[in-house]
């Protein structure tokens, strides 16, 4: 068997060595960052005319993390490419044939891809959430109010989940070009639409976008269907069904 | 030692390898060769556990692919010149490679000087050249210092100097004692470089057998003769108790015969002579012959002595008879 600790070493000398994943990984943390201060920023300077008709509570974490819709996608371009480069060039051969244990193979990837997705948004939610506070002025939160801290982790697992949840998927379609083109307009039209579409929503709302970004709520939306924990619930399953198709796809096919 | 048992791989209704046994004997160059469309690089990846086979096994050492631990110290393969992230240096991509089998670090740097690579290495794969793709390749290959060496075609396209670079390679990788298995479809390349020869066509085995044994089972060399005299020279030669075959444009050859008594034997008889050369079938066109039928794709002629003949090292310019039948064959199908 190959040993999984050579294997973890390797797999991180091959994300570290290319620009791509350096890249992607940076424009999550701008975008979110960004868009998120921007957001926080015109609230505070509007706050009256922007919460004249609005009843529900004010959710002070929930428009610092506005970029997130944005930053995700830059997090599943990277779960893609990180899995995808090796189709496209041809390097899944050279990888499979040092390492023929294909589930071996594939956990070590999802292992290194995770973490380093995971250290990144961590970084990501929780600049993300302090700059929006220091620009919400008076509106702020703090983490020690009620399900604040839950929803700053809440979304750098999100962000986790999704580009792990990507990297399945394109393990599964073994298909760099493919897989972007199913899966960015699956993030970023189809399930938004979908959810705001009357019947059609009860279930868009068990994708794992929407599952998953519940974790971010601080309040209960109005007929919300289930709550933050559920939601993450869902969104690990989408994930590990994902992961284990990858597997499955991979062990059983000609490389 | 590379053990197949009645290797088949079937692609929807293609038979693409056609219960293939063979044994790749260890410490020297095999030769696989077999025309485009063979199943050569079909065979390779099943080898290496890429493709799964349909029926029969492949054994390394006794062992199945996927048993190997760190398999690159027992077995280096060349599929693919450039499959390489464009993105990553020369030197990273071994590393990984190398870090994936615990090899130590310091061999990435000894590969890259071995294959003259070390100016670039820092260099991102991108703007590589395909020579240079195939020598970081061959660098990979190497990285583990294994027992069996094995390169998918891996002349192809290369330039005359970069051709000559992997000859010389492969005979002193083999003249270390290593097992090296290395396909291609050009018998002429076969025939520098290979001491052992393993022959397919349309996944099926044609041959296989050492190098000297197919050179010998496979080129008849003659002695041409040509005078204006042919009625003569055929009582000449019947006197002599010598057979003839009817060679091109009126002349005579005399299979396996001695140039120097066939002179001797036309001076004596006063005999004019126009010519008198040897001949010698070149294994280009005993390959062509024995891979005729199962060639995918028939050009509209028959082998032309063009064809056969161009990259000969072994004398051609004597059509065989099988050829030409081969080619006779052909039109009748046609």
């Amino acid at each position: 068997m190959a040993s999984f600790p050579a294997v973890l070493r390797s797999e991180w000398t091959k994300i570290r060595s290319v620009r791509s994943t350096v890249w992607t990984l940076a424009l999550a943390f701008v975008v979110t960052v960004g868009i998120g201060a921007l957001l926080s920023l015109l609230t505070n300077n509007n706050f009256t005319e922007f919460r004249r008709n609005e009843q529900s509570p004010f959710d002070a974490t929930g428009t610092a993390f506005a970029g997130i819709m944005l930053g995700e996608l830059a997090i599943i371009v990277f779960g893609v490419l990180a899995i995808g480069n090796e189709y496209s060039s041809g390097m899944i051969r050279v990888t499979l044939a040092a390492v023929p244990q294909r589930t071996t193979l594939l956990g070590g990837k999802a292992t290194v891809l995770g973490g380093l997705a995971l250290a990144v948004s961590l970084v990501t939610a929780f600049v993300t959430f302090f700059v929006g506070q220091a620009l919400l002025g008076s509106h702020s939160t703090s983490l020690g109010e009620p399900h604040v801290l839950r929803a700053v982790f809440g979304a750098a697992l999100y962000l986790t989940m999704l580009c792990l949840f990507s990297a399945g998927v394109t393990t599964m379609l073994h298909n760099q070009t493919l897989a972007l083109g199913v899966l960015v307009p699956f993030f970023f039209l189809l399930s938004p639409i979908l959810s705001a579409v009357p019947k059609v929503k009860t279930l868009a709302h068990y994708f794992p976008d929407y599952a998953g970004s519940r974790m971010l709520l601080v309040y209960e939306q109005h007929g919300q269907p289930y709550g933050p924990w559920a939601g993450f619930l869902i969104c690990l399953a989408w994930t590990a069904a994902a992961l284990a198709g990858g597997a499955l796809v991979l062990k059983k096919r000609d490389a | 030692m590379i053990e197949l048992h009645e290797l088949t791989k079937r692609y929807g209704k293609t038979l693409a390898v056609d219960r293939l046994s063979f044994t790749v004997p260890r410490g020297v160059v095999t030769g696989f060769l077999g025309p485009n469309g063979a199943g050569k690089s079909t065979t390779m990846r099943m080898i290496l556990d890429l493709d799964r086979p349909t029926g029969g096994r492949v054994t390394i050492d006794g062992k199945r692919y996927e048993q190997l631990s760190e398999p690159l110290k027992y077995i280096g393969a060349l599929l693919e010149a450039k499959a390489v992230h464009p993105g990553r240096t020369a030197r990273d991509h071994l590393l990984w490679l190398a870090q994936s089998n615990r090899i130590p670090e310091r061999r990435v740097d000894e590969v890259l000087a071995l294959v003259g690579l070390t100016p670039v290495g820092r260099k991102r794969a991108r703007g590589f050249s395909l020579g240079m793709g195939q020598r970081l390749g061959i660098a990979s290959a190497l990285l583990g210092d294994p027992e069996i060496v094995m390169f998918d075609e891996p002349v192809n396209g290369l330039d005359p100097e970069g051709i000559l670079w992997i000859r010389n390679l492969m005979k002193r990788l083999a003249g270390e004692g290593r097992t090296v298995f290395v396909s291609s479809h050009l018998m002429s390349e076969m025939a520098v470089t290979a001491d052992h020869l393993v022959v397919i066509g349309r996944g099926r085995l044609l041959a296989d057998m050492p190098m000297p044994e197919f050179i010998r089972r496979n080129s008849r060399s003659a002695v041409r003769l040509r005078t204006p005299e042919p009625e003569r020279l055929l009582d000449v030669l019947a006197g002599a108790g010598l057979r003839h075959e009817a060679g091109p444009d009126g002349s005579y050859e005399v299979v396996d015969g001695d140039l120097a008594r066939l002179g001797e034997l036309a001076a004596a008889n006063g005999l004019v002579l126009h010519e008198l050369s040897p001949q010698q079938a070149s294994l280009e066109e005993a390959f062509m012959q024995m891979t005729a039928d199962s060639v995918e794709y028939h050009a509209g002629d028959g082998p032309g002595r063009d064809a056969a003949g161009a990259p000969g090292t072994w004398g051609a310019g004597w059509q065989a008879d099988g050829a030409r039948h081969t080619a006779a064959a052909r039109q009748e199908e046609n």
